[in-house]
């Protein structure tokens, strides 16, 4: 359901101003969404520097910078600082992207954090993704067949191979899906652009034999149809992909089958 | 072995908070025009009770029809047209990017963007060509 206002648990209150550190020339000025759980109280947005010259160029390297600099209570996730592991994901200066592959220098001003937009916050910038998994699960994200297992592998032509590119990349962030307002509001029924590109990368898969069914669990004015071509889904997409051409390209499957 | 069935040290769940959304997300043109989208689409509801109105009045005789047409000529009249007829516009166009939407052409960057644009701008354009041409006519 559309709500626009925050509930009274979640609205932001002003937080501390943790001290420059000393002799730093460079500073990088970070404003970061911080909720403790222990507390309960509400979310609060603290002001933290980092010495640009004692730290590497990404916001993620900030955060790690401060976490073991100046406050090692502060929460985040992250793995593999390259973008492959899709840990780090948060909402950076308004958009949806990783920490690692966000320069600072493409920030203007203070580098503002807030966990992934429109999520149940586990602490700090850590958001809750359970459902956001579960929607993963919902569209079996795995080979089905029901041909005799071949002896060796299941094949597939280079050019069938190909069609799945622009697919197959997704490192499963939560970016995209998070960054969707028809998501924001029907996050419970809409499987999200992140699920549903995943969906068509099995229903285009060469080696896939379960076209239909797969096409039948879609098939919902919620889980698929809410798309509204918003497009916040692509542009959000640290890995370039396009979630939004995917979720077309399936309802023109759906017209495509009535034939 | 370490006695588990006594009471824990748990700490008490407090109820999770909503991370900010609309509140905090930088404004995308594609976004903008989706509302927009729907905000004409609710606007050109309340232009057909106008227009119907008008045809009512119109069949019901010179009269009423002169109520009518003093209120679209009053200045008020003339505003609500000029939004109508944006939002009949805009709306009109965002239906045929729809359209083109589904047959599966702009998607990709930077077409998206261009079909935004165009949106905009073709929406405002046609308005003005519509208000010179009938006060042209006038």
């Amino acid at each position: 359901m559309v709500e626009l206002a925050l509930p009274k648990n979640s609205q932001m209150k002003p937080g501390k101003t943790w001290p420059k550190p000393s002799g730093a020339k460079r500073l990088q000025e970070y404003k970061v969404y911080r909720w403790d759980p222990d507390t309960g109280a509400n979310p609060r947005i603290d002001t933290y520097f980092v010495d640009r010259d004692d730290c590497g160029p990404m916001v993620l390297d900030g955060l790690i910078w401060i976490k073991s600099k100046v406050d090692s209570t502060l929460t985040f996730r992250r793995s593999c600082r390259e973008g492959i592991c899709g840990s780090c994901a948060m909402n950076i200066d308004g958009t949806n992207t990783l920490a690692c592959t966000k320069g600072m220098d493409e920030v203007k001003g203070a580098i503002k954090l807030y966990p992934l937009p429109h999520m149940e916050v586990v602490k700090d910038l850590v958001p809750d993704l359970t459902r956001f998994y579960a929607q993963h699960a919902l569209i079996e994200p795995w080979l089905h067949t029901t041909s005799p297992q071949p002896e060796k592998e299941w094949k597939q032509s280079p050019t069938e191979r190909q069609a799945l590119d622009g697919l197959y990349e997704c490192i499963l962030c939560a970016c995209c899906s998070t960054s969707c307002p028809s998501y924001w509001w029907n996050g419970d029924r809409y499987l999200g652009p992140a699920a549903l590109l995943q969906a068509y990368r099995w229903l285009i898969d060469s080696r896939d034999e379960a076209t239909g069914d797969r096409l039948d669990t879609l098939e919902d004015p919620f889980r698929l149809y809410r798309c509204h071509t918003i497009m916040n889904c692509a542009k959000a997409c640290p890995k370039g992909l396009n979630p939004a051409k995917a979720i077309s390209e399936i309802k023109n499957m759906m017209v495509a089958r009535q034939n | 072995m370490a006695d588990l069935s006594g009471p824990t040290t748990a700490p008490v769940r407090h109820q999770r908070p909503l991370s900010p959304h609309l509140q905090i997300y930088t404004p995308m043109l594609t976004m903008m025009m989706s509302i927009a989208h729907r905000i004409t689409g609710v606007a050109l509801y309340v232009g057909t009770l106008l227009l119907a109105w008008f045809l009512i009045a119109l069949a019901s005789g010179p009269d009423s029809f002169a109520t009518v047409a003093w209120f679209m000529d009053s200045i008020l009249g003339k505003l609500v047209l000029l939004g109508f007829t944006w939002a009949l516009f805009h709306h009109l166009l965002g239906g045929l990017r729809h359209f083109l939407w589904d047959s599966g052409w702009g998607m990709d960057h930077p077409q998206r963007e261009w079909l935004a644009q165009g949106t905009l701008i073709g929406g405002i354009v046609l308005t003005v060509l519509v208000w010179a041409a009938a006060f042209a006519l006038r």
